[in-house]
């Protein structure tokens, strides 16, 4: 293929380990639009997300090649970037020439398997291991979630730095068994997973619970911990809707699971069928419900959050982000004033508690910034 | 950890991680071991499609095989769950519950009601059933209505292997008699199924497709069936969205009341012979209890009311196809509509 430096291609993204192909359901720009780089332009969906595509690049949008409900390969060409004074004719010739590159077979035999399990002394754990080299960052999950919370996160990560992901006890294909002590105990699992992977000082990285862990870690073992990025995080603040871990380990049912799901974005048409269907399939299995119960309750104190950790960071060198979206429905984005003056602070509008999903290149280049990737 | 197994070996992989956890699970059927007593021949069959292979070497003495008598054995596993043990007796076909029906229908539905709640049942009776398998009209039949009529019975009918493996699961850990229905040409069929135990709740119906235009209910095969109409409807633009009932008793209504009323529109498809059917169930319930959201007539895609041909010509004829379930929707859901 012809490379036209002045045309710029919008091509079907690749969202996380699995995705092959995806579904246009909806253009935000028309032909003629003007574009700068990290506009929405077209709404694409996937059986597990419904996400949209952002402009890596300024310019005119020049074509809509993807038409509306068709589904394309990931990499196929859906719209083409291009400034005014590039000729007509020379567009028509690149959208005519262009090949979408064959499914990414070559990077998935460098990159290894997409899961890989490990045996701690906490159990058997599934992490995924992006990128080579440069930094090491340890992507630390939720309460309920697992390591394909960071679907959107972790190949932009990898592009700069050693990404890790793991499933925490209780959680994803990992252990059902959750070790006794609450986050502590989910920290130590954290630095065992460290430590088995021979993973030196790392940038972690957590969400909701995950950044209690995270803050845990850096207070108990601050050498192992290059610095923090705290997403919609635990641990700074007492408020936490309760309802909404009580309805999540609860809901056995796609009806009741809907609207709890829901609170977790500010858009909830991002929930969709598979996604419940996925939450319902990790539920069901043996010891889900138990591991869930026995963390909310150590979590929780009379429906709120039981451990404080952000005074504790005071002893604590690494540089602290705090990253929020405005919407969150599950710990206010108030809490991310709580380290005024120790961390840098974004609250992103338009995003809920799920932010690194909702925003997910406004967060990727907030933590690439961070750690200087 | 997912991977994808055939709904045979799904369900072999329930018996297997309940008989781990639970010695009162014990099997028992026609050959489910096969040739034991003979030399050499030690789980010779594993069942007649080899569903059970590999349990007896796993838990010697839990798997019996029984005399060839329906009467004697579904007796015997209805006493034994009475009695404390959680058996799974395979019924091989469903056709055959003309001989034990009385236990069926008079003993192990009655128990609990005529013993004043104090008697459980756990028993679970596994039985192929279907057509399409050239196996005549003995060995062919969808006779889940004649269960669903007989209240003390719960009544499964998985699509697919994952479903398959958590609601057998499920089926065991009961305290009531559950007929769990598998039909014959979903063994081969491979989903993803995660190797650890879980459960799938009675009563809960899955949504495996949305769509606005019209909805689409049914079960085991035939689920495959509208999907494949399904993809047909979309390129017309009609989109359909298809309810796995997956439980027949208990059946979710809320989930279908809530799809007619986001559609407007019923279409279901029964393997069952028509008269007194799934489908005339759910079209009376939904006639009765969302007459108002409806925009059309409800349609019932059934097999006709003849016993199961054993030409293939008309056997592939008997079960409901893609082109009849989305030529019902077509009657009701007109393509100029969708527009």
């Amino acid at each position: 293929m012809m490379t036209d430096q002045r045309i710029k291609p919008v091509v079907m993204p690749k969202w996380g380990l699995s995705m092959a192909e995806g579904r246009i359901t909806g253009w935000l720009k028309q032909p003629g639009d003007r574009i700068a780089v990290g506009d929405e332009i077209v709404e694409v969906e996937t059986d597990k997300f419904a996400g949209v595509v952002e402009a890596g690049d300024a310019g005119i949008l020049r074509r809509v090649v993807g038409e509306k409900d068709a589904i394309y390969p990931v990499k196929a060409l859906l719209g083409v970037i291009a400034d005014p004074e590039v000729p007509e004719t020379d567009v028509e010739a690149y959208v005519a020439g262009y090949v979408t590159p064959a499914a990414d077979d070559d990077d998935d035999e460098v990159a290894g398997p997409a899961y890989e399990f490990l045996d701690t002394a906490a159990g058997r754990l599934r992490y995924a291991r992006r990128g080579e080299g440069g930094e090491a960052v340890v992507l630390v999950h939720g309460f309920g979630g697992d390591l394909d919370n960071w679907l959107f996160n972790i190949d932009a990560l990898a592009a700069k730095a050693s990404v890790y992901a793991l499933d925490l006890p209780g959680h994803g294909q990992s252990t059902k068994t959750m070790p006794a002590g609450g986050v502590a105990a989910l920290a130590g699992t954290v630095i065992a997973f460290m430590d088995a992977l021979c993973i030196g000082p790392a940038h972690l990285v957590g969400h909701s619970l995950g950044g209690a862990i995270a803050m845990q870690v850096a207070i108990e073992a601050p050498g192992r911990v290059k610095s923090l990025t705290l997403i919609g995080s635990a641990g700074l603040g007492t408020e936490i809707n309760a309802g909404y871990l009580a309805g999540f380990v609860a809901a056995a049912s796609r009806r009741d699971l809907k609207p709890v799901v829901e609170q977790l974005f500010a858009d909830p048409k991002l929930v969709t069928r598979q996604l419940l269907e996925d939450v319902l399939r990790y539920k069901r299995l043996d010891g889900v419900e138990d591991a869930l119960r026995s963390l909310s309750s150590q979590f929780l104190d009379d429906g709120r959050q039981g451990g404080v950790l952000a005074p504790r960071l005071e002893g604590v060198e690494a540089p602290v982000l705090v990253v929020w979206g405005e919407e969150d429905r599950i710990i206010p984005a108030a809490h991310a004033t709580a380290l005024d003056g120790r961390a840098r602070a974004e609250v992103i509008p338009g995003a809920g508690h799920m932010v690194q999903m909702e925003k997910a290149s406004r967060v990727n280049e907030l933590i690439l910034g961070h750690i200087g990737g | 950890m997912a991977r994808k197994i055939s709904m045979k070996q799904a369900i072999n992989e329930a018996l297997d991680l309940e008989m781990r956890r639970d010695p009162t699970v014990i099997v028992m059927g026609e050959d489910i071991v096969g040739g034991a007593g003979s030399p050499g021949e030690e789980d010779a069959w594993g069942g007649v499609l080899g569903v059970t292979k590999g349990l007896h070497a796993k838990y010697p003495g839990r798997l019996l095989d029984t005399p060839l008598s329906e009467s004697a054995y579904i007796g015997a596993a209805i006493g034994a769950a009475a009695c404390g043990m959680r058996p799974v007796a395979e019924l091989m076909f469903l056709d055959f519950m003309g001989v034990c029906f009385d236990q069926i229908l008079n003993q192990a539905a009655k128990f609990k009601y005529m013993f004043g709640g104090k008697a459980r049942t756990p028993v679970v009776i596994r039985a192929m059933v279907g057509a399409g398998f050239r196996a005549a009209a003995q060995h062919s039949q969808m006779l889940t209505p004649v269960f669903t009529h007989v209240p003390g019975l719960k009544v499964i009918c998985p699509s697919n292997a994952y479903d398959a493996k958590g609601l057998l699961i499920q089926a065991i850990r009961d305290d009531d008699p559950v007929i769990f229905c598998e039909h014959k040409n979903l063994y081969g069929l491979e989903t993803d199924v995660p190797a650890e135990a879980y459960a799938i709740p009675f009563g809960e119906a899955n949504v495996v497709r949305e769509g606005k235009d019209v909805t689409i209910v049914s079960y085991g095969l035939t689920v495959h069936r509208a999907f494949e109409a399904a993809e047909k409807l979309a390129r017309d633009r009609i989109e359909a969205e298809i309810v796995d009932l997956r439980t027949l008793s208990p059946i979710d209504w809320d989930t279908v009341i809530e799809s007619v009323e986001n559609t407007g529109r019923l279409v279901v498809v029964d393997e069952a012979n028509p008269r007194c059917s799934i489908a005339s169930d759910v079209a009376a319930y939904v006639a009765e209890h969302a007459f108002g959201a409806l925009k059309a007539a409800p349609q019932m895609v059934t097999a006709p009311h003849t016993p199961v041909p054993f030409t293939p010509v008309l056997e592939d004829l008997y079960v409901p196809t893609a082109d009849a379930i989305a030529a019902a929707v077509s009657r009701i859901a007109p393509r100029a509509m969708a527009a």
